[in-house]
C-alpha cells in the first residue's frame, strides 16, 4: 500500500517536471522566461521564487479545500496566492536585494501566472496535502529547471559569462540577451526538450515490447 | 469493359498544360548573374577582402542548406541556386571589414548565413514558405548582435588588389550626423558627391555602392520580365517624394531626393530585396501598396530613427504585411459580378 503510494508521488513529481513542464510543455508562463533570463541569476532566483509560492499556494489550498465555497474559490485562490507572493516578495527585497532590484517587478507578476492558479484550480483543490505539495514541488522544480537552462543559455552565449563571470573572451551574440533572442532561446531549447523526450519515449516503448 | 479502357487514352492532367521553361534554379542563377555588376565593383573597390566576406557567405549558405536538408532527410536542393543566391545577397550586404582567412574568425558571416538559411528558410518549410527575405534577416541578425563589427566601413581603394585599410563613414552617416552640407563639403561639390554615389565609389556595405551597377542588372531583369516595375518604382518614388519633403533642415520641400536614393542600400533593396518572388505580393496593385511602404518606412528611419539606413529593416517590415496585402487587394474574378450593381440591375 505504501510502495504505491511513493510511486504515485514519484510519478506526480515528475509529471511536473517533464510531462507537463511549465514552459517547454504547456508553454505557459512565457512572459517571465524571456524577460528575466537574460542572465542565470536573475532566472535562477525567479525559477526558485516561483518554486516556493507553487508549494505554499498547493499546501495552502490543499488544507482550506473543505472550507472554501465553490462558487468564490476563484478569488480566495487568487488572495492566497497573492499572500504567498507578498512573502516572497519582502524575502528576496530582505535578502538578495541586488536580484530583486532587477526581477521585482516579475515577481510581483508571480500573482497572475496562469500555472500556479492552474495547479491549485485543478490539484489542489481536490487533493490531500502530501500529494499537493509534491505536485506543487514538481511544478516548481520543472520551471525552476526550464528557468535555469534557458537563462545559462542565453547568459553564456549573449554575453559570454556565467552567473556574471566573464568566461568566454570572443564577442558574444548579443541579440541572445535582447527580448528577440529569448525568443530564440525558448523555441531552441522547447524543441531540444521535445526531441529528447520523444527519442527517450521511443526507447522506452522498444525497450518493454 | 472495353470502352471503358478505351477512355484511358485520354490523358486527363490538371493545369498548367502548357510549360514555359522557366525553373526555380534557372531564375536563381540569373538573379545571380544580374548581381554580377553590383559584386565586381564592390569587388574593385574594396579588393580581396569583399571577395573573402562574399565566398564565406555563398559557402557557408549552401553548405548549411546541404546540412539541414540531410539531417531532416529531405532530398537536398543545394542546386537550385537559392542558397547560392542567399549567400550573395548576404554577402553584397556586408562591409568588407568583416573579411578573414581563417575559418574560426570569419564568425559573423558563417552565422548570419545560418540564420538566414535554415532558421529564416528552412524552419520555415524552405523556399518558398518563409515570411522574411532571408538574407536581409541574416544581416539584421548580424547588425544587432556585433553592431560595431557590422558598421566599420573601409574606404574604397579603387584598386582590384588593394589590402589597405582605412576606416571611413558612410554617405548616409555623414548625411545622419551633420547633415547635407556637410556630406557635400566631403565630396567637393553636389556633383561630384552624385557622380561618387553613381559610380559606387564610396564606403558601404560591398554590394550596395554603385548604383550605375546595380541599376544595370535591375534593368536587365526587368528586360527578362524576371521582376515588373512596380516594387521599385513605387519604392523609389515614395522615398524620393518624402526624402525631397521631410528631408530638408531649412523646412518642407528642400530635401535632396538624389543623395537619398543613390545612397546607403536603397538601390540594391529596391530592385534585389524588395522584389524576392516569395516575401512580396502577387499583384501588380498589391506590389505598389508594398513598394510604397518601403519607402516611407525606410525614409522615416533615416530621417528620424536611431540607424542612418532603415531600407533593411523597412523591407522586413513590409514583409510581415506581405500576406495582410494579399488579401486584401483580390484581383477581379473573371464573370464575378459586384452585388450592389447587381441588385440595381435586377430591378
Amino acid at each position: 500500500m505504501s510502495s504505491q503510494s511513493n510511486t504515485n508521488l514519484k510519478e506526480l513529481f515528475l509529471n511536473g517536471i517533464v510531462k507537463e513542464n511549465t514552459i517547454f510543455k504547456l508553454a505557459l508562463s512565457l512572459c517571465p522566461s524571456i524577460a528575466v533570463t537574460n542572465n542565470l541569476k536573475n532566472g535562477v532566483f525567479m525559477g526558485v521564487a516561483v518554486l516556493f509560492v507553487q508549494v505554499m499556494v498547493n499546501v495552502t489550498i490543499s488544507l482550506l479545500r473543505n472550507v472554501i465555497h465553490p462558487k468564490v474559490r476563484l478569488p480566495i485562490f487568487m488572495l492566497v496566492i497573492s499572500g504567498w507572493v507578498t512573502v516572497t516578495q519582502m524575502m528576496m527585497a530582505a535578502f538578495v536585494p541586488d536580484v530583486y532590484a532587477k526581477v521585482g517587478l516579475y515577481i510581483a507578476l508571480i500573482v497572475a501566472f496562469a500555472s500556479i492558479l492552474a495547479r491549485a484550480e485543478m490539484f489542489a483543490s481536490k487533493n490531500k496535502i502530501i500529494p499537493s505539495m509534491v505536485d506543487g514541488l514538481g511544478m516548481g522544480v520543472g520551471f525552476l529547471f526550464a528557468l535555469t537552462v534557458i537563462s545559462f543559455f542565453r547568459e553564456l552565449v549573449g554575453k559570454g559569462s556565467l552567473w556574471g563571470n566573464a568566461i568566454i573572451n570572443t564577442k558574444p551574440l548579443l541579440i541572445m540577451i535582447l527580448p528577440a533572442g529569448g525568443f530564440f532561446a525558448v523555441g531552441i531549447l522547447m524543441a531540444l526538450f521535445n526531441w529528447i523526450n520523444a527519442r527517450y519515449a521511443a526507447k522506452n516503448a522498444h525497450a518493454s515490447h | 469493359m472495353e470502352a471503358s479502357k478505351k477512355e484511358h487514352n485520354f490523358i486527363v492532367s490538371v493545369s498548367p498544360h502548357v510549360k514555359s521553361g522557366e525553373t526555380t534554379s534557372r531564375i536563381m542563377w540569373t538573379v545571380s548573374i544580374a548581381l554580377l555588376p553590383a559584386l565586381l565593383s564592390g569587388l574593385y573597390f574594396f579588393g580581396p577582402k569583399a571577395l573573402f566576406v562574399t565566398l564565406t557567405c555563398i559557402i557557408s549558405s549552401m553548405v548549411f542548406e546541404h546540412l539541414y536538408l540531410r539531417v531532416v532527410d529531405k532530398k537536398s536542393l543545394v542546386g537550385d541556386g537559392s542558397a547560392f543566391l542567399t549567400g550573395l545577397l548576404l554577402g553584397m550586404n556586408m562591409p568588407a571589414s568583416l573579411w578573414s582567412f581563417s575559418p574560426f574568425t570569419a564568425h559573423i558571416p558563417v552565422i548570419a548565413s545560418f540564420v538566414a538559411v535554415v532558421i529564416t528558410k528552412q524552419l520555415f518549410g524552405g523556399l518558398g514558405f518563409n515570411v522574411f527575405n532571408p538574407a536581409l534577416i541574416g544581416r539584421a541578425f548580424a547588425l544587432i548582435s556585433w553592431p560595431k563589427s557590422m558598421t566599420i566601413w573601409n574606404e574604397p581603394t579603387a584598386a582590384f588588389l588593394s589590402m589597405d585599410a582605412k576606416t571611413t563613414a558612410t554617405p548616409l552617416g555623414i548625411l545622419k550626423e551633420a547633415g547635407v552640407s556637410k556630406l557635400i563639403e566631403v565630396f567637393g561639390d553636389k556633383m561630384s558627391l552624385y557622380e561618387h554615389l553613381l559610380t559606387g565609389n564610396r564606403a558601404g556595405s560591398i554590394g550596395e555602392t554603385s548604383a550605375i551597377a546595380i541599376l544595370l542588372g535591375g534593368l536587365f531583369l526587368l528586360a527578362k520580365r524576371y521582376i515588373s516595375w512596380h516594387i521599385p518604382v513605387s519604392f523609389l518614388g515614395a522615398a524620393a517624394l518624402m526624402a525631397w519633403v521631410m528631408g530638408g533642415k531649412d523646412g518642407l520641400f528642400t530635401g535632396d531626393p538624389v543623395a537619398h536614393l543613390l545612397s546607403g542600400g536603397m538601390m540594391l533593396g529596391a530592385w534585389f530585396m524588395a522584389t524576392d518572388y516569395v516575401t512580396s505580393p502577387s499583384l501588380k496593385k498589391g506590389q505598389i501598396i508594398f513598394g510604397i511602404g518601403c519607402g516611407l518606412l525606410t525614409m522615416l528611419i533615416r530621417l528620424k530613427g536611431g540607424y542612418p539606413e532603415g531600407v533593411m529593416f523597412a523591407i522586413l517590415i513590409m514583409n510581415c504585411f506581405t500576406p495582410l496585402i494579399d488579401r486584401g487587394v483580390r484581383s477581379k474574378v473573371f464573370g464575378s459580378v459586384n452585388a450592389a450593381t447587381a441588385k440595381g440591375g435586377a430591378k
